[in-house]
């Protein structure tokens, strides 16, 4: 895939900061039009099946649809499994999406997996609040593009979204009680808009108080190389600083002041710990291993040289 | 004339009931027939739901961090869950 249009460190720091990226209107609208007409019947042969209405076919190394092109088995490189006539290999080939998705999981991603999903005018119910798969370990991620291809008005069904919460350790929907938090978003934007979630992002389908369907497609990406400075980097060394941690006097322009984002609903005493997550994300992003924001990691580590455990 | 619950979880930025709502969840065991929250959020604070007339069922215990896993973050930390009685 493509290298250019990478992302810049501005916003790999927002989506550190906040677990998301928003790229507006960026598929063209001859390639939303086509996703519009195709991508339904991904959803409703799926459903039959669900149903029991139509048996299941599945040719040995492919799922085909009716409307759409092979659903890809896990683990197909990118660049290989999407027809670039189809509408998934139309939109990751959007060099602006090529771009995001090199600078977050490399040129070079596998596929985890793709869906449609449909929330049909008038649906009223509400998703609970979950992050998909299963709680995670680590620092490397996936991400997942959310991929909007009409307009979407507000309340008409637009994805539930926490920013700031990818790196709270939960498991699938453990997190379903919480109706409503403060600061939290739903989707609404022009046709074209992905936006790139980290895996751990909390999300929830909305109801749909509108008068038509709405269509998302959704594709979770897999790196296969360490993702380490894959983005536009050539502002990262000035805007790199660990030591601006003077009291109640905080630097501008620094990768550190995106990284104390507040969000509404955190404690303040947890936000302090938040910080200290993307602090430890940011150094396996850059490989600075003496990276950080506020000297949180780096007063105990120099204080357990002195004295180990 | 029965009676039916009603909880209500708020979360709050602090371990004190005084601190400001930061989330909040509704269940209605009267199922619309009661009466409902009419602010979004509902309540500034713990404490302004107690003086509504919720009745404090459980709070957050304050537990020591787990050794080694003490910068981790997951769930919102402090839970309050009130309830009240109405009938329908």
């Amino acid at each position: 895939m493509t290298t250019t249009n990478l992302l810049s460190t501005d916003q790999m720091a927002s989506f550190v900061a906040r677990g998301f990226l928003r790229l507006e209107a960026v598929v063209p609208d001859d390639v939303n039009r086509q996703a519009n007409e195709e991508l339904p019947g991904l959803f409703r042969a799926w459903l039959d099946e669900f149903r029991g209405a139509s048996p299941k076919q599945q040719p040995a190394d492919t799922h085909a649809t009716e409307n759409e092109s092979p659903l890809p088995r896990s683990g197909t490189p990118l660049d290989t499994a999407y027809a670039p006539d189809s509408p998934f290999g139309r939109m990751v080939r959007v060099p602006v999406i090529s771009g995001a998705i090199a600078s977050l999981v490399g040129a070079n991603p596998v596929v985890d997996h793709h869906f449609v999903h449909i929330k049909t005018a008038g649906d009223m119910h509400a998703q609970g609040l979950h992050c998909d798969a299963i709680v995670d370990e680590g620092l490397a991620f996936d991400i997942q593009l959310f991929w909007f291809p009409h307009d979407v008005a507000p309340r008409e069904g637009g994805t539930r979204f926490v920013p700031g919460s990818h790196l709270r350790r939960v498991n699938m929907d453990d997190v379903s009680r919480y109706q409503h938090l403060a600061g939290e978003e739903y989707f609404s934007g022009p046709a074209g808009t992905v936006v790139i979630f980290h895996q751990g992002l909390w999300h929830a389908g909305a109801p749909n108080h509108g008068s038509r369907d709405r269509v998302m497609g959704k594709l979770r990406l897999n790196p296969t190389v360490p993702q380490v400075r894959l983005w536009d980097t050539s502002d990262l060394a000035e805007r790199n600083r660990a030591d601006d941690h003077m009291f109640a006097r905080m630097e501008p322009g620094l990768v550190a002041a995106e990284l104390r984002r507040f969000e509404r609903w955190y404690e303040p005493a947890v936000h302090r710990l938040e910080t200290v997550q993307r602090a430890r994300l940011w150094r396996y992003l850059t490989g600075d291993q003496q990276f950080d924001v506020d000297w949180y990691l780096t007063r105990t580590e120099r204080r357990a040289a002195l004295a180990p455990r | 004339m029965s009676a039916r619950q009603q909880v209500l979880l708020l979360w709050l930025a602090s371990s004190s009931l005084e601190g400001h709502v930061l989330g909040w969840s509704f269940f209605d065991g009267a199922a619309g027939a009661g009466p409902q929250l009419t602010a979004d959020p509902p309540y500034g604070t713990g404490l302004d739901a107690l003086r509504d007339g919720w009745r404090l069922l459980q709070m957050s215990p304050l537990n020591p961090p787990v050794p080694g896993r003490e910068r981790e973050t997951s769930f919102l930390k402090h839970e309050f869950v009130f309830e009240r009685v109405v009938e329908i």
